[in-house]
């Protein structure tokens, strides 16, 4: 059995033109509207902040010339683009993160030089961008460790705000930080085990639990909020906040030092839990068997690896990390806990986990990045930009809508997630 | 290892699928269980595996008797099991699959890959697998995929091993790798039950051979029982094996596909530049190991999967571009490779499912409404000329077994007056009584002029009704051969072997006077073509 068929013949068939019109359009957008119809005044990035051990030089970009500038590069992008595709080709990663990093600082500058202040600190946009993302964070890999395991966790949202809420009561009635903290982390798991008991042992559909639940987690709440909360504010509803830890030093690096080396305890628990997540999914005995069972329930079924069981645990387990992230809110955040804090967060956590194709890594660095739009919007409402207020209020979730559905396309989650697992 | 079944029953509701079975499989044996599609042998197989619990009766291992309560109980006890769908993880490499479940670890649970892969390769090189523990299981061939499930089992120290079903899905040659490897686990002291329903692979491997039909065991017989003896035992009356249809009178060429290529979705061609005629009055038969593009071009001319490039002409029409109504009104009958997904609609009745794609026309519609009665005397008619076995034909389609449904499905497509029938693995899962009828029909469409195709995946079918044969290898046509090649040159080119040097290779072999594997059974003797295969020999 030597001879075999000549390999293939190619066919011509042409890689989609979205790429190359995106970048077309990126590309016209800078040039026109942030290049040549631009600010000619200085946009100015300050990278140190109060309390560094050293002081980098700011850095400055006249206005319309380097939007110019970049829109001139973003053409030849467009251009590469165009031919890589007349031949059949696409454009690879690197050059696609070029371009969105290109676009991202020509906007930058455009809004900062067109502002009535043409300042803005890159250091305290970006560490503040960590911020917002903790509960992001913690909301997507609630999601990835239940989704792994085959059960849709739609119910993010009343996972993060259970636990605001009950790390609020629990913070203010103990006058302890931490009990706040670990009651946070029950109610989650409370709030998952009603979606892991309906979903699991009795079959219901996965996505109309988690949106009920979020309903119903909203309901009470808010019902708790106005019968309890708001009749003895200083008994019910301030909460003792977790101290913010600098460690000595390392914490006065520039730009680095206050993102990892600043932050509450809730903060380096994200660190760590997105190692633990990570390594325990794709390292240890524990994960291959979550993942077995997620993927194809009956083989892992055949194997001797309880199914619904596994599942069950890692609902739960899920919704201690997302209680815990929704604990960030009313422990370190915010002063008190209000009606709704949580604020659609857990569905933006959600896209994060499907941004992040069911990878913990992934879904940090999702979080991460809609933690920025969030805070970039907080920040250019300050200076007083161009673009009205409102607008920018849209942006995480522009970003969000144009991240899940343009540069991801279909992405392959867990083949058996939603799929209950019942035993002939 | 010695293994018993006494006396096992297995219930579900009132039906029984197994019923008062008695089972005996000696240490080092290739013990066959032979049966029909739904004659329990599965079930038997997966209450001894501990997927299920059976109702009735007692497992016993060297005369001791065990309870297992899950596959787990099952494995430790020396009990490993091929499943007729692998029970495989398609993102998971070789090692972690094998690894799942009996996982070696080092301290706090982390996975030590490094031990499962060295065992891995022990008993790659002891049976000559060639199996990379690194290869993603998603990216293997179903031969080596079904190789993977072989190693998981030995891993587990599997004393007996059930092979459920194992060629449904390999080539001819890789049928005969597979016997090899079966009869070297014999020699290592692996005692194997084998399940199928392929008389000429049952006869060529086994030790003993117990039938079994509707769930009962008729009798256990020797390897040297005869394919027709067999085949009756297996049904339960005698069974025509050969069909003895006239030659073909084939006509002009109605039906042409030139230069017809898809890409699916990933970008991967899935149908390169295929090109056929089929003619008036002839059965062209698409032979090929699952997966090689059969899908895909029967999907691209019913139209339900967009073309790349090509044509489509029957009577000279294109059919490409045109809409899957468009393409049946101009006259295409159309039997799907899945029946309950897409051939039928499982909660509607034989009724309804029987007016599918005439619902719309007269005499079943009249204006806005359909004409009931109409309907209901279209099935009772169908019902009657087709054979189909219900009490009701207001039951749901589900209610019926493999074959009927089938033949609900078939009548459907043929009550049209067709210029091109396309049946895609029509007797799939079907009882062979009922095989015997739907080949006989579709036979009869062609002496009625109709150009035929027929897609199957089953040698033994193509070989059958095939008045030419077309065989498709990785999307392309790998030659178009006549009806009467040998099983030995069919199963070469669905290798992807040229016609040419399959020919050549399949005389050098029988020149030398010996098979090409070293057989108990010559292959001369196989069912159901003997007189087909003498003549091309």
């Amino acid at each position: 059995m030597t001879a075999t068929l000549p390999s293939m013949s190619a066919i011509s068939v042409l890689p989609s033109k979205k790429t190359p019109i995106i970048f077309s359009v990126l590309a016209v957008i800078v040039l026109v509207s942030f290049g040549l119809l631009g600010n000619s005044q200085t946009a100015s990035f300050s990278l140190t902040s109060a309390g560094d051990a050293f002081s980098l030089p700011d850095l400055v970009f006249p206005g319309r010339a380097s939007n110019i500038v970049i829109g001139v590069l973003l053409a030849a992008l467009a251009a590469y683009s165009w031919m890589l595709r007349a031949k059949g080709r696409v454009l690879p990663v690197w050059a696609v993160a070029v371009g969105a990093v290109l676009f991202v600082l020509a906007f930058l500058i455009w809004v900062v030089s067109g502002a009535n202040i043409n300042s803005i600190s890159l250091a305290s946009l970006l560490a503040g961008g960590v911020v917002l993302a903790v509960p992001l964070v913690f909301g997507s890999l609630s999601g990835v460790l239940s989704e792994r395991s085959g059960v849709v966790n739609i119910a993010i949202e009343g996972q993060l705000l259970g636990g605001a809420f009950t790390a609020a009561i629990v913070a203010s009635v103990t006058q302890n930080a931490f009990a706040g903290l670990v009651a946070a982390g029950i109610a989650g798991a409370v709030v998952s085990l009603v979606l892991a008991l309906f979903s699991i042992k009795y079959l219901v559909n996965q996505i109309i639990v988690g949106v009920v639940l979020n309903v119903l987690v909203s309901g009470i709440t808010g019902f708790l909020f106005t019968t309890v909360m708001q009749e003895d504010p200083e008994l019910y509803n301030s909460p003792v906040h977790l101290p913010t830890i600098a460690i000595p030093g390392l914490s006065a690096i520039p730009v680095i030092g206050p993102i990892l080396f600043k932050q509450s305890v809730i903060g380096y628990l994200m660190y760590i839990a997105v190692f633990l997540v990570w390594f325990g999914l794709y390292k240890t005995r524990w994960g291959l068997r979550v993942r077995a069972v997620g993927e194809h329930p009956k083989a892992a079924d055949t194997l001797g690896i309880k199914v619904n069981r596994t599942r069950f645990w890692n609902v739960t387990l899920g919704g201690i990390v997302a209680g815990i992230g929704g604990s960030f809110f009313t422990l370190v955040a915010i002063d008190s806990f209000t009606k709704e804090i949580s604020g659609g967060r857990g569905f933006i956590a959600l896209a994060a986990v499907i941004f992040g194709r069911w990878n913990p890594l992934g879904a940090f660095a999702a979080a991460l990045l809609f933690g920025f739009a969030d805070n970039l919007q907080v920040m250019l409402t300050i200076i007083g930009t161009p673009v009205p207020s409102q607008f920018m209020a849209m942006m995480p979730y522009l970003v969000t809508i144009f991240a899940v559905a343009g540069l991801v396309g279909r992405s392959r989650g867990p083949a058996a997630v939603g799929d209950p697992y019942v035993k002939e | 290892m010695k293994l018993e079944l006494r006396g096992i029953s297995k219930a579900f509701g009132s039906f029984y699928a197994n019923k008062d079975i008695d089972l005996v499989v000696d240490d080092a044996e290739i013990h066959c269980l032979l049966g029909e599609n739904g004659a329990g042998k599965s079930t038997l197989m997966n209450v001894l595996y501990g997927l299920y619990q059976p109702t009735e009766g007692q497992i016993l291992l060297d005369g001791k008797p065990v309870e297992f309560n899950g596959p787990g109980d099952a494995m430790a006890a020396g009990i490993g099991m091929v499943h007729q769908h692998f029970m495989l993880i398609p993102v998971f490499t070789v090692a972690e699959n094998i690894a799942l479940g009996a996982e070696a670890t080092k301290a706090a649970g982390v996975l030590d890959l490094q031990v499962t892969r060295k065992k891995i390769r022990e008993i790659s090189d002891r049976y000559g697998f060639d199996v990379d523990p690194d290869a993603l299981v998603e990216d293997l061939p179903v031969g080596v995929q079904q190789r993977v499930e072989i190693i998981k089992a030995l891993v587990r120290d599997a004393k007996v091993l059930i092979l459920d079903e194992p060629t449904a899905v390999l080539t001819p040659q890789e049928t005969d790798e597979l016997l090899e490897i079966m009869r070297q686990l014999k020699a290592n002291g692996t005692s194997i039950v084998f399940i199928s329903h392929k008389l000429r692979e049952v006869r060529a491997v086994s030790d003993v051979i117990t039938v079994i039909r509707r769930g009962q065991v008729i009798d256990s017989v020797g390897a040297e029982t005869s394919t027709t003896e067999l085949a009756n035992l297996m049904v339960g009356r005698a069974v025509e094996l050969n069909l003895n249809k006239e030659p073909a009178t084939p006509g002009a060429a109605r039906f042409q596909v030139r230069e017809l290529s898809v890409v699916n979705e990933l970008g991967a061609t899935t149908l390169d530049a295929v090109s056929f005629d089929i003619h008036e009055g002839e059965i062209l038969a698409v032979a090929g190991v699952q997966g090689n593009g059969q899908t895909e071009l029967t999907e691209a001319i019913l139209g339900t999967q967009p073309v790349a490039a090509g044509s489509i002409s029957l009577d000279g029409t294109e059919l490409v571009g045109k809409s899957v109504k468009q393409v049946l009104r101009s006259g295409l009958g159309f039997v799907p490779e899945d029946r309950s997904v897409h051939g039928l609609v499982s909660q509607f009745t034989i009724e309804e499912n029987l007016v599918l794609d005439l619902y719309d026309r007269p005499p079943f519609a009249k204006g806005i409404s359909m004409n009931l009665g109409e309907v209901k005397k279209n099935a009772t008619k169908q019902i009657a000329d087709f054979d189909v076995r219900t009490d009701n034909q207001l039951n749901p389609a589900s209610s019926l077994s493999g074959g009927n449904q089938q033949k609900v499905v078939m009548a459907r497509e043929l009550s049209r007056d067709l210029k091109l029938f396309i049946a895609s693995q029509p007797t799939r899962g079907v009882d062979v009584g009922s095989i015997e009828f739907l080949h006989r029909r579709i036979v009869a469409e062609r002496d009625k002029g109709t150009p035929v195709m027929i897609v199957s995946t089953e040698l033994d079918e193509v070989m059958e009704l095939a008045d030419r044969i077309a065989v498709l290898y990785k999307g392309r046509v790998n030659g178009i051969v006549p009806g009467n090649t040998s099983r030995e040159v069919l199963g070469l080119m669905m290798a992807g072997v040229s016609a040419e040097e399959a020919f050549a290779q399949a005389d050098f072999a029988t020149s030398a006077n010996e098979p090409v594997e070293a057989q108990p059974v010559p292959l001369e003797t196989t069912e159901p073509t003997d007189t087909q295969e003498g003549e091309a020999q």
